[in-house]
């Protein structure tokens, strides 16, 4: 039987049963949908994710206090179950001197109460300095960022998220007001224009204020963490280097702190979403093996009707090759039409989702395209093999007289 | 051209061995036309069967055209069947999905046969039994008795030696019946063999050589 004729006759059955052939592409098509959706959503939250990251730079370093390790009993200090010491200011000072760094900005974090002309609210506090803005990538809607002053000591001065800035000053102008917070006072210098979240924060509800002040505002040396903006990604080893050194030495030689790449970072929460993306379409491609079941059953239950049929065409001369290749290919049809029908309406329903929620970024990958198909196509033909193979070996007088 | 040695065809229903066909012996040349008549149950379409490669005997040899079919696989004997035998059925078995040409041409499709090739003789099948205006219509489109000719078409479209009929005029009116006998008659005198299973004496006797069975065996045999 020609190649030709094998998909006319296979496309004529399916026309003949309209729908049969439709709920099996229904079915087949929600299949192939939910694997480009599900992985579209993975992609999406990886790019989000690793996005966030980007935007904080790539060359940065982050000194993070205590370390996750296990010491054994040699040190009479590990003995005495003494805590790992905190980071400080003059720690975030020590690391200024080594060669290829660009920015140092120590981090304490915090929430007090903010006050202004009689309102309150709560308001988490990031103590920091001016390199902030530039290690952050953060824009200023008006007014100006903290001061370029000493780690050590600075003005009483704050800039505030818009949130805070609508909640506490309203219509009136909040840049030179003194704003309470907590037990200390800061003028306002400016507004931060940036949205999104930092350290896990939403950044217009916040309010940011010299690394001193934060210190003294929650009576808390200690700093939490350090982040450090190298030059170039090529000097970041050798500044990691230099700062375990200066660090471990400021500790009486005990590394009881982190140090982590952004980019390393970054890139391990790439590996976790593309796991969590194949995973996600790994799930979904489990309902392109219910389709395919579906499709079995339906075909079984097609030979059964179809036994007449079969019975003649044996009688006219088909081989059971045949008999195996029409059924077979009548169920590649059906996955194959099902996956594309999927992969149309799963790229459509993404484009629908990207231009309704555009900060999100929908983003099937393209593996889930080819593997969703091939799975729906491999699904086709294991599932109709067993239909086909009982077509062909149906015997042609019992099949002529139609009895089972 | 056909020869049936000691032929028996057993079937097991249950705990018992029913004899269908028991040990028959059985010779036809070609351009033959042959009725084969008996009570239901007496193993005429058993017989019929075994003739077409449909079915296989318990024992026996069956020679077609010189060769031995008991020695054949399946695929063998799809190919004969393909290319030495039509099949005419009471119930005309046509396709509902197909046009009457593509019903027609349904066993050069199996074949391989190329489309062009196909197309040719398609038409002249289709002028055999005068339906060339009915080519594109649907089984259900026509009436029984165009049905039985766009299936005796089929069975003559790959220019086989033997036809064998089932019962062809057992689902259609008399004129439509006795149309249809005409034809294959008409077939036979060109040279076809035809062998025909019937109930109908009338039709029975219209044949040159009537085979009467009963439990399996050929009690007559008669030639005009």
């Amino acid at each position: 039987m020609r190649f030709y004729d094998l998909i006319f006759l296979a496309l004529s059955t399916l026309i003949r049963y309209p729908l049969r052939t439709i709920m099996l592409l229904v079915a087949t098509s929600i299949g192939v949908m939910a694997v480009i959706l599900l992985t579209a959503v993975g992609e999406g939250a990886r790019d989000y994710i690793t996005g966030e990251f980007r935007d904080m730079g790539t060359n940065l370093i982050i000194v993070i206090p205590g370390k996750n390790e296990t010491s054994g009993g040699g040190s009479p200090v590990d003995l005495a179950g003494v805590t790992p010491r905190d980071l400080t200011i003059e720690d975030a000072i020590s690391l200024r001197k080594i060669d290829g760094v660009k920015n140092i900005a120590p981090i304490v974090i915090g929430e007090t109460s903010a006050q202004f002309n009689g309102l309150e609210r709560n308001v988490p506090i990031i103590g920091s300095t001016q390199s902030f803005l530039s290690v952050r990538k953060w824009e200023m809607e008006t007014g100006m960022f903290l001061p370029g002053s000493t780690l050590e000591r600075s003005p009483p001065v704050c800039v505030i998220g818009k949130e805070v800035e609508k909640e506490l000053f309203g219509a009136s102008n909040a840049i030179g007001q003194w704003l309470r917070l907590g037990d200390r006072r800061c003028r306002v210098t400016g507004i931060i224009g940036t949205e999104g979240r930092a350290v896990g924060i939403d950044v217009q509800k916040l309010v940011v204020i010299p690394v001193s002040l934060a210190t003294a505002l929650f009576n808390r040396p200690s700093l939490f963490r350090i982040a450090v903006e190298a030059e170039n990604r090529l000097v970041s080893d050798q500044i990691i280097k230099d700062m375990k050194k200066i660090l471990k030495k400021r500790h009486r030689g005990k590394e009881d702190f982190t140090v982590i790449r952004q980019d390393a970072v970054m890139a391990s929460f790439d590996n976790i979403f593309n796991v969590l993306t194949m995973a996600l379409g790994s799930i979904a491609s489990i309902s392109l093996f219910v389709a395919g079941i579906l499709i079995m059953n339906v075909m079984l239950v097609a030979v059964s009707q179809r036994q007449s049929e079969i019975g003649l065409l044996k009688a006219i001369g088909a081989k059971n090759k045949q008999i195996n290749q029409l059924f077979i290919t009548e169920a590649i049809l059906l996955s194959g039409s099902g996956a594309i029908l999927g992969l149309i309406l799963g790229h459509s329903i993404t484009q629908v989702l990207k231009i309704s929620f555009p900060t999100f970024n929908f983003l099937p990958p393209l593996w889930a395209s080819y593997v969703s198909l091939i799975v729906a196509l491999m699904s086709g033909v294991i599932f109709g093999l067993l239909p086909a193979r009982r077509a062909s070996k149906l015997d042609p007088v019992i099949a002529l007289s139609g009895n089972k | 051209m056909i020869r049936i040695e000691n032929l028996s065809r057993q079937f097991e229903v249950g705990n018992q061995i029913v004899r269908a066909l028991d040990d028959i012996d059985l010779e036809i040349t070609k351009g033959e036309y042959i009725s084969i008549m008996g009570v239901s149950g007496s193993g005429k379409s058993t017989l019929l069967n075994i003739l077409g490669l449909l079915d296989t005997p318990t024992k026996g040899d069956y020679i077609l055209s010189g060769i031995n079919t008991s020695e054949m696989n399946d695929d063998e004997m799809a190919h004969i069947r393909s290319t030495k035998i039509g099949f005419v059925f009471q119930s005309f078995h046509l396709i509902p999905r197909l046009t009457a040409a593509e019903n027609i041409e349904m066993p050069m499709v199996l074949a391989g046969i190329k489309p062009k090739d196909r197309q040719e003789k398609v038409e002249i099948a289709l002028s055999h039994v005068s339906l060339n205006d009915r080519a594109d219509h649907k089984p259900e489109q026509l009436s029984g008795g165009q049905r039985q000719r766009v299936a005796i078409a089929r069975s003559i479209v790959m220019e086989p030696d033997v036809l064998l009929a089932d019962e062809p005029t057992g689902n259609l009116d008399s004129t439509s019946g006795i149309e249809i006998v005409r034809l294959i008659e008409d077939l036979n005198k060109a040279g076809l063999t035809l062998i025909l299973v019937t109930h109908d004496r009338k039709m029975g006797n219209r044949s040159d050589r009537l085979i009467r069975l009963l439990d399996g065996k050929i009690i007559k045999d008669d030639t005009k």
